[in-house]
């Protein structure tokens, strides 16, 4: 199996803080792979550097295409990596449009297919058909989405007043209506109680399964972690300290000392983590 | 602990409302005592000479007493949550049922004033004012209402549309109809150009910087007097044809053509119908503009800029297209003020132009085209309303303006209707809807 990105010698520094020193890492076509540490160890960080919302200091970031082309995160910036690169991403802290429906959250999120589609607005000011069959199209493919993540009864209510575990799965629902080649979810399952994350856990499988959308993402729920990742990378103090199987993580003793030394319930929770 | 505050405000004692009463009175006391205690003048030989008015002052602190007293126990009356209980839920209803009603009877009413009103000139120049100011604050809710950007000098493009056609028409002979798109062309020109440099600007940087731009374009209209004549304006500026056609009294106007008598009114009329096509226009622009790709990323990065970005849309465009859109429809407001004034000078454009059309969009509730209208009637024909109080029509209209603030702090039509629906067309609640920050 081909890795669709592929993470090189990145290392991010704001004035002198070192957030991230020299990170190597690949994240698999197909797969789910997790990024884990404790808090502050530069897991955001990593993640703002492939969505393009900070410029690395040093490393390369590449993404293979499904054709083999390959796309340098680190020289594009801002919206051009959603747009070019199809990478999406969530936010730790849920950033959706809160007054704005449901639906029109996913329709915001095809933006440029519906930009194409309307002639950059002026087929779409008067009304062409193709404009309305792209607006059919785009409005069949939100209601898919809400119906994967549970919301279509709720289709015409305003995002902000969802339930917070409804917004966590709409943001998912909105990035895959980007229709990404990859996936960056930051915490998808924070805030969430354990049937939420059961229900999220069984979301990510079906998107891996059946969109075949590659998953990075960083998780402190390490019950959702275990269950759904393929492969782990943990991260502590913005270096790597351990990569390999969920098995290995759980059994790595750098990994259970640097839980340990941030936060003793974490720690116990790798190490218990799954069972 | 949190609730202690509000035990001792629901039962206020005498000695509370005293005290309320009476550190009102004492601010009052010092602000007033030199606004209406002292009165200055210059004298005959032009040296400065003051009396003393203790007497209307004592009068005002007494009113201020009083009448903070007479709050407080209204306030006491109608309870903690006052601003919402004054409307009783049967009128809010009976209200929403009119709500829907508005929009249509509105403007079947605009399209029959020129007929009532024929013979009444100066209802049917109100009414040509207040569509200008409703055309001006349908263009200034693209940027401020849907792309949530807070823009003082929207009269910079009002101006610049003014100062096209005027000059284009004086100099070229060219005709309204065709300066008319290319003073919205030339305004959206500018619009593109003041958005580039305020992109990275947020909030109250960006008000800032549009508020001096706004500025600039006044002031290079002052000192470029080789083009634009300074001070002095640009006169002449001729009167709009029926597509060809004067609407004068010579054998070749539409009077004449027509077999019916000139009537000066005549013109007034076209006027009126050609600002409210105008107005309309930008209306429906905007409402097409709205529930395409573009207008709903305006609406996005009012609400959230950071996930704009993350979906990959270009924020920039979608910045710029909002003021080019906004200034576009300024253009043609202000090449409709320059044909109808026939004379324009750049004191027609200050700041308070610019703040008024703000006040409207904000009063009208953002974002809202139906709020936007009601907003500019009742502040432009309300203003007028009040001619008759003289000195007193300010103090009336900002006391109005702040009852209202009150009563509907979201502005007259708090609500967003969605641009799309599957099943329900609910509108959302303003409280949920984002104001922009930039």
């Amino acid at each position: 199996m081909s890795d669709i990105l592929t993470v090189e010698g990145l290392t991010m520094r704001f004035g002198g803080i070192v957030a991230v020193n020299d990170l190597s890492f690949a994240a698999q076509r197909q797969k789910i792979t997790a990024l884990i540490g404790p808090n502050g160890a530069g897991k955001t960080t990593v993640f703002n550097c492939i969505t393009g919302f900070y410029k690395p200091t040093a490393g390369t970031m590449r993404l293979t295409h499904d054709g083999g082309s390959e796309t340098r995160l680190e020289r594009l910036n801002d919206f051009r990596i959603s747009k070019l690169a199809r990478v999406a991403r969530t936010f730790q802290n849920i950033r959706l449009f809160p007054g704005m429906t449901a639906l029109e959250n996913l329709m915001v999120a095809q933006h440029n297919a519906l930009m194409r589609a309307s002639g950059f607005t002026l087929l779409g000011l008067i009304g062409a058909p193709s404009y309305r069959s792209a607006e059919r199209h785009a409005i069949d493919l939100a209601r898919f989405w809400l119906d994967r993540v549970g919301l279509l009864e709720r289709a015409d209510d305003a995002a902000g007043n969802l339930p917070y575990g409804d917004q966590r799965r709409l943001e998912i629902a909105r990035a895959m209506c980007t229709e990404p080649a990859l996936l960056c979810l930051d915490e998808p399952a924070a805030g969430l109680n354990a049937r939420e994350s059961a229900a999220l856990s069984e979301l990510l499988l079906s998107i891996r399964g059946e969109q075949g959308t590659s998953i990075l993402l960083i998780e402190h729920d390490m019950s959702v972690v275990m269950e759904i990742s393929d492969h782990v990378v943990v991260l502590d103090y913005g270096v790597k300290i351990a990569d390999g199987s969920p098995q290995q993580i759980r059994d790595d003793p750098k990994v259970i000392a640097a839980y340990l030394g941030a936060d003793e319930e974490e720690a116990l929770a790798v190490m218990e983590g799954g069972t | 602990m949190a609730l202690a505050p509000e035990q001792t405000s629901r039962a206020p004692g005498i000695a509370f409302i005293l005290k309320k009463a009476l550190i009102s009175a004492l601010v009052a006391l010092v602000l007033f005592s030199l606004m209406i205690g002292i009165r200055t003048e210059a004298g005959p030989t032009g040296q400065l000479i003051y009396w003393t008015r203790f007497g209307d002052l004592a009068v005002m602190v007494a009113a201020v007493f009083g009448g903070s007293i007479v709050v407080e126990l209204l306030r006491q009356w109608w309870g903690p949550v006052g601003t919402i209980r004054v409307v009783p839920p049967s009128v809010q209803s009976s209200l929403a049922m009119a709500r829907r009603l508005i929009a249509p009877a509105l403007l079947i009413f605009t399209f029959l004033v020129p007929v009532i009103f024929y013979d009444q000139r100066y209802i049917l120049d109100l009414g040509i004012l207040v569509l200008t100011y409703v055309m001006l604050g349908w263009g200034l809710n693209v940027v401020v209402g849907l792309a949530g950007l807070l823009d003082l000098g929207y009269v910079a493009f009002y101006a610049v549309g003014a100062y096209s056609y005027a000059l284009l028409a004086t100099n070229l002979g060219l005709s309204f109809w065709v300066c008319l798109p290319l003073a919205g062309i030339l305004a959206a020109f500018w619009g593109v150009l003041l958005g580039f440099p305020v992109l990275r600007l947020r909030g109250d940087y960006l008000a800032i910087v549009t508020l001096a731009f706004g500025e600039i374009i006044r002031l290079v209209i002052i000192n470029w007097q080789s083009l634009t004549g300074g001070p002095n304006g640009v006169t002449g500026i001729p009167r709009p044809t029926l597509f060809g056609i004067p609407l004068s009294p010579g054998d070749d106007g539409l009077a004449a053509r027509l077999g019916i008598e000139f009537s000066p009114t005549h013109r007034i009329v076209f006027l009126f119908y050609l600002i409210l096509a105008l107005a309309l226009l930008t209306n429906w622009v905007t409402i097409r503009l709205r529930r395409l790709p573009i207008g709903r990323a305006w609406e996005a990065l009012r609400e959230d800029e950071v996930a704009c970005r993350a979906l990959g849309i270009n924020t920039t465009t979608t910045k710029l297209t909002a003021f080019a859109t906004g200034a576009m429809f300024g253009g043609f407001a202000g090449a409709f003020f320059a044909t109808r004034q026939g004379f324009i000078s750049p004191e027609s454009f200050t700041f308070q132009e610019s703040a008024l059309v703000l006040a409207i969009v904000v009063l009208g509730g953002m974002g809202s085209q139906l709020g936007v209208a009601l907003a500019a009637l009742a502040m432009i024909g309300g203003f007028e309303l009040f001619r008759g109080l003289d000195q007193y029509r300010m103090l009336v209209f900002g006391v109005a303006m702040v009852l209202l603030m009150i009563w509907r702090p979201r502005g007259l039509i708090g609500h967003r209707a969605p641009t799309v629906f599957l099943r329900h067309n609910q509108a959302i609640s303003s409280d949920l809807v984002k104001e922009g920050r930039g």
